[in-house]
Parts: C-alpha cells; structure tokens; sequence
C-alpha cells in the first residue's frame, strides 16, 4: 500500500466523477429528494377519520353537544348530512356506500328527550369490515363519549385519567426516525450501484488490465474508492440532516458517534459491490448480482420504517442484513445518544463484515485474465 | 545479454484448443519486431503472455530475464505496453492520464513533451470519450512511455485508424527505435512490418510458419522476380520455344520469371526478337503481403505443413 498510489488514483477517480451528472445527482440531489419526499409524507399531520352524521334529533342541544364532544376528541372530523338526502338514497347505509364513506353515525330521534328523562337510547355506528382502523377508532370514540354522558348523567366523579409522555430525552417525530434510515439507505445505494457498473464495465472496457499494467495494486484501487464514497458520505449525510433540521424541524443532529458508521457502511459497500461485480462474468449479471443483494436491504433495513413495526419474521429477516446494523448503530448515536452493548455490538457487527468481504474482494478479484 | 525476449517452447491451450502451439523465437535488443498472423492466429495470446497478461500453458518465456507471470510487477516498471483496443476513463484528459501513471510509476513527467512526442499537444486536455480512434491509441502510446520503458509492446496498434493516424503511429515507432528502445509489434498490415521491423515472425494456427528478416522471408518463400510484359498470349509460345524459363499469362499480359540479370537480358531479347506486337513491360516483385496470402493460403488448403507439424 503506497499512499502516493492511492492519492494518484483517488484523484482521478474523482475527477471522473466530478465530471458526471449522473453520479453528482444520485450522490446529492437525490439524497434530498429522498428526504424531502418521505418528510413530507410522514410528517403529514396525522389525518382525522371523516364521519358523516345523521342527526334524527335535528340539533337538538343533547346531540349538538354529543357531536361537540366527539369533534373535541381530535379522531374524528364530522360532516353533518340532510336526512332528507338519506331518504332519498333508501337508507343511511346506502348513503355511505354510495358516497364511499366505511363509517357513519346516526343520532336517533328523540335522542335529547330521552337523555334528559333518565330512559336508554342509543346511537348506531356503521361501520365497513374491511376498514377496520378507521371503524375501530370511530367506536372507540363514540364510545368514550357516551361513556363521559353516562357518567355525568349519573353525577359521576373520573377516577382514573390517562396523562401522555414521549419515548427518550426529546420529543421525537416521524422525520428523526426517518433521517439516519435514509442516511442508511444512501450509504447503501450511492456506493452499492457506482462500484458494481465501475468494476464490470472497467473489465469489459479492459481498464483495469490496462491498470495492472502499472504498480497500483487492487488494494490500493479499493483503498482509493472508499476513501472517496467515505467522503460523498459525509457530505451527502450533512446535507440530509440539514435539510431534515431547515424543512422538517428534526431534533436529530450529527453525532461523533456517527463517524464510525459513515466510515465503516462505505467501506462495507464499496468492497460488497466489489465483489459482486468481480463473481459477475458480464456487467448484465453484475447488475442482477447488485440488485438481488440491495433491494431487500433498501426496505427491510429499518431505511423507511423502524424495523420494530415489523412483523416478527421480517424482524428476523432484517437482522441478517448488513444495513440494519449501520442504521440501528446511527440510530443509537444519533437518536438516542446510547453508547452501551446495542451501539457496540452494530459497531462490531459492521467492522467484521466489512473487513471480511474488503478481504473476499480482493482475492475474488482479477486483474488479469489466467 | 543481447536478447531483449526469448520464448522457447510456448504453448497456451484453452481445453482441447491449442491457441499457442509451442513457437519459440528470440528477439534482439533495440530490434524492432514484427510479429504477423492471421485474425485467430495466436498473435494476441502471445503477446499478452510477453505482457505478464494472461499465463502460459507450457514453455519458457522471458522479457529482459524475467518471467513475465511470476514477476510481472518488476517487469511492468520495464516495459511499455498499449493493448489492443486501448480505453481509458472517458471524463479524463490526456494531460491528466499523463499525471495520474507519473505517480503511479513515481516518474517525474512532462505532459506537454509527452503529449507533443505522440502528436497528442492539441488535444491535452480534451475529455478521452471526446478523442477520436487515433487520438486515442496515441493516448495509449503516451501512456506506454511514461515508465521509460526498455521494451514497448504495440498489439495492432494502427488498426482502424485512418491512413494520417498510422503514419503518425510508425513515426513514434521510428522514433522508438532510434532511442535504442525493443519494439514487438502484432499487426496484420503486411506493409507496416515491411516498413518498420527488422524482424518478422509469421505466427498461423498457433505455429511460427516463417521467421527472418522480411526480405529474407521474400526470398525464401516468394515467386522470383518476374517480367511483365503486355502482349498477347501468342508471345508466352515463342518464349517458352526460346528460353528455358517460367512463363504464364494472366490477363492480357505475359509474365516470366528470372533470377539473374543474364537471365533479364535473355528474356529481353527474347521479346524483341519474338516479333509478336507488345506495348510495354513492367519487373514485378513479391511483397511480403504475396508471401503471407500464399503461405497462409497454403497451409488453410493443406498443401503446405507448418514445421514440426505431422
């Protein structure tokens, strides 16, 4: 290994580089566009549930302040609909399906006189089986609000109330979670693809037997790519967080901790699509080679959802990729600033499979044709 | 030491295929050699195994007394090499390649007299995906140099280019030359090995056919020289009544073959006294292109052996 060698090479690599629209997009706008897309889409205030209503009791001053109550729980957004239309359709249930509503309420006539009086009356929920989420948060609410009218009917007194708190030192948002996944996914892709079409179409071209016709050795071509995908790294990282911070007010921000990993997932997949495009015998199935082994790894990684939202045997699934450790060890970092057994051991998990498949790469790797 | 290369035994078989089939030849420092064959001949396997590019299957071979596979990085410090269908990184210039094998080689270099030597100053510093088929081998030749070398291999260097692009080619091979350097040179334009090497080797179905200089390989295998006439075929009679020499007719003219100027002169005689009409005559030599069609020709028809061969 000769540093002069390996600055040689980084330098005209990156000129190349330097020089290709492609390579600069994929390396830095589309980074951006990533988070500001995922951002956006799960930064999105959570929506409520429409319910249309169908007042029998026409307003009365118990429905009114029932349908109050149940617009105050925030789970619902209610629109009221003129019974007159109902008839007309044939019925409340035809009314939904034809306005493609899954849940409505009915107040049923007499609904005020009959709370006043003491006598038992009850609201109808419809609900859709097939949209069980919005039908079972509907429920609940209408069910906590009459509850509540129960309750103060009888002159009840609340024993029990529920007080909400945030997981970790700060109040976390959807977008904390999604910037070190997507820092993840970068680190995977912006080297992955690059080195698997580098090392193909270099040995079609017959570029690297024209390389192995001088003193650099392959380690020190590989030496010089991941110094170079290690900075793209950083940078791209960065850039992510501080579009993360400017456009989604992100709590997350760079961690030293962090370094090992912005090191180490480069290292790592530059040596992989290394080695992918060495097993490949044409650059097609290099391509295939590259995508078989990426694809899983850009969903089941933790990259766009928290991998404890998996089910269990895709949980399982994502602890047999190498990503999930890069990530879990910037979430560690960066998230929850925890540096016990969980950081270690994503640490010594990446350094391991880095070093060994650096090491496979450049054996599987020919230069020269025997 | 006075061989620069020396190949003894060579063969390289690729399963049943016999690609290079035992050749041996030597070649001698400062030389400039010219190493001929058909298209599937064994040129290339040859010359890559000369380059430490691919490995042999048997026989010796050394490139200034070193083993081209086992040391194949001290011989690289040595030799220039531009393979055949030179590419380099398309966004990169000629002045950069330049740069980046200096360091690579820890040369001290000079782009611009580098770059003038091939002919390549004005396009210093376009892009290589930008250059054209010349401009590019001339890259490769640049780059070949950079390491000084003592022996430079050129594997078709001038193939496809444009007739400006390969004369620009063999200067720099002149130009090799006269800086003392060894040149083995593939090529299947018979004309440029006539022009630049001092010598030749035929290479077919993997076996050196014919070896030497090109005029000796002329003289050993070619027709001898022959005088043509244009006369009608009536003359070809009377001649062959008159001298005890070869003669054909082939479109329109009537040929004769001679060895000595005596013999020239007889046959001028011969013409003249004939007192069949001719309006001119020409002498007609082989070239070494001749001898390639006839003696490859041979051999594919069978009627010719390679030596060794059963």
């Amino acid at each position: 290994m000769r540093p002069r060698r390996i600055l040689a090479d980084l330098s005209v690599f990156s000129k190349g580089y330097l020089r290709s629209p492609i390579a600069l997009f994929f390396a830095f706008a589309f980074p951006v566009i990533l988070i500001v897309t995922f951002g956006s889409i799960f930064s999105a205030p959570t929506s409520k549930v429409s319910l249309p209503v169908e007042d029998l009791d026409h307003g009365s001053n118990v429905s009114e302040a029932f349908l109050g109550a149940l617009s105050k729980t925030g789970a619902v957004s209610i629109s009221q609909v003129d019974p007159a239309t109902v008839n007309a359709s044939g019925g409340f249930a035809s009314w939904l399906a034809k306005n493609s509503d899954p849940v409505g309420l009915v107040i049923p006539a007499g609904f005020a006189s009959a709370y006043e009086a003491g006598n038992a009356t009850q609201v109808t929920v419809f609900t859709d089986p097939e949209d069980a989420a919005d039908s079972g948060l509907v429920v609940g609410a209408v069910d906590g609000v009459a509850n509540q009218f129960n309750l103060n009917y009888a002159h009840g007194s609340t024993i029990i109330t529920i007080g909400t708190a945030n997981v970790g030192s700060q109040v976390f948002t959807e977008i904390d979670y999604l910037v070190p996944g997507l820092i993840g996914f970068t680190i995977l892709t912006s080297p992955m693809f690059a080195i698997v079409d580098i090392t193909s179409s270099y040995r079609k071209d017959h570029i690297f037997r024209q390389l192995s016709l001088t003193p650099l050795t392959k380690g020190e071509w590989l030496t010089s790519k991941i110094i170079w995908y290690v900075l793209i790294t950083f940078l791209t990282a960065l850039l992510m967080l501080g579009v993360g911070d400017v456009a989604f007010g992100a709590h997350v921000g760079f961690d030293l901790a962090m370094v090992p990993f912005l090191v180490l997932g480069p290292f790592f997949f530059v040596s992989l699509g290394m080695l992918a495009g060495s097993v490949a015998k044409t650059p097609e199935s290099a391509a295939v080679i590259g995508n078989i082994v990426t694809f899983p790894m850009m969903f089941l990684s933790g990259t766009f959802f928290p991998v404890s939202d998996f089910p269990g045997y895709l949980q399982v699934v994502a602890h047999a990729l190498p990503l999930y450790y890069v990530i879990d060890g910037m979430n560690q970092a960066a998230l929850f600033h925890n540096y016990g057994t969980p950081f270690v051991l994503d640490l010594t998990v990446v350094l391991v499979l880095s070093v060994v498949v650096a090491l496979l790469a450049i054996v599987a790797f020919r230069w020269r044709d025997e | 030491m006075t061989d620069a290369i020396r190949v003894d035994g060579l063969t390289k078989s690729y399963g049943p295929v016999h690609a290079v089939d035992g050749i041996s030849f030597t070649v001698d420092q400062g030389a400039v050699f010219a190493f001929l064959g058909p298209n599937g001949a064994g040129k290339t396997t040859t010359v890559e195994i000369l380059e430490g590019l691919r490995r042999r299957t048997g026989g010796s071979v050394e490139v200034l007394g070193l083993d081209p596979w086992s040391d194949g990085r001290a011989l690289h410090e040595k030799v220039g090499v531009i393979p055949q269908d030179f590419r380099f990184l398309d966004k990169i210039t000629p002045r950069e390649a330049v740069v980046y094998y200096g360091r690579l080689f820890d040369r001290p270099v000079d782009p611009p007299a580098l770059l003038a030597r091939v002919e390549l100053a004005e396009k210093a510093d376009a892009h290589y995906d930008t250059l054209s088929g010349g401009q590019k081998q001339k890259l490769g030749l640049a780059l070949a140099l950079v390491n000084d070398p003592k022996v430079c291999f050129l594997d078709e260097p001038t193939t496809g280019l444009d007739p400006k692009a390969r004369r620009a080619i063999w200067e720099v091979v002149r130009s090799l030359k006269a800086d003392g350097r060894t040149v083995f040179l593939t090529t299947h334009y018979l004309e440029e090995a006539q022009l630049l090497a001092d010598q030749v080797a035929i290479i077919h179905q993997g076996k050196i056919i014919a070896e030497g200089t090109a005029a000796e390989i002329i003289r050993r295998y070619g027709r001898p020289q022959r005088l043509v006439v244009d006369a009608p075929p009536e003359l070809a009679d009377r001649l062959r009544a008159t001298l005890r020499l070869p003669v054909q007719v082939a479109g329109g003219t009537v040929e004769v073959e001679y060895r000595t100027k005596d013999d020239l002169q007889k046959v001028l005689a011969a013409v003249q006294g004939s007192g069949v009409p001719w309006s001119g005559f020409s002498t007609r030599s082989d070239t070494l292109e001749d001898v390639f069609i006839s003696l490859v020709g041979r051999m594919d028809e069978g009627v010719l052996h390679p030596p060794g061969a059963s």
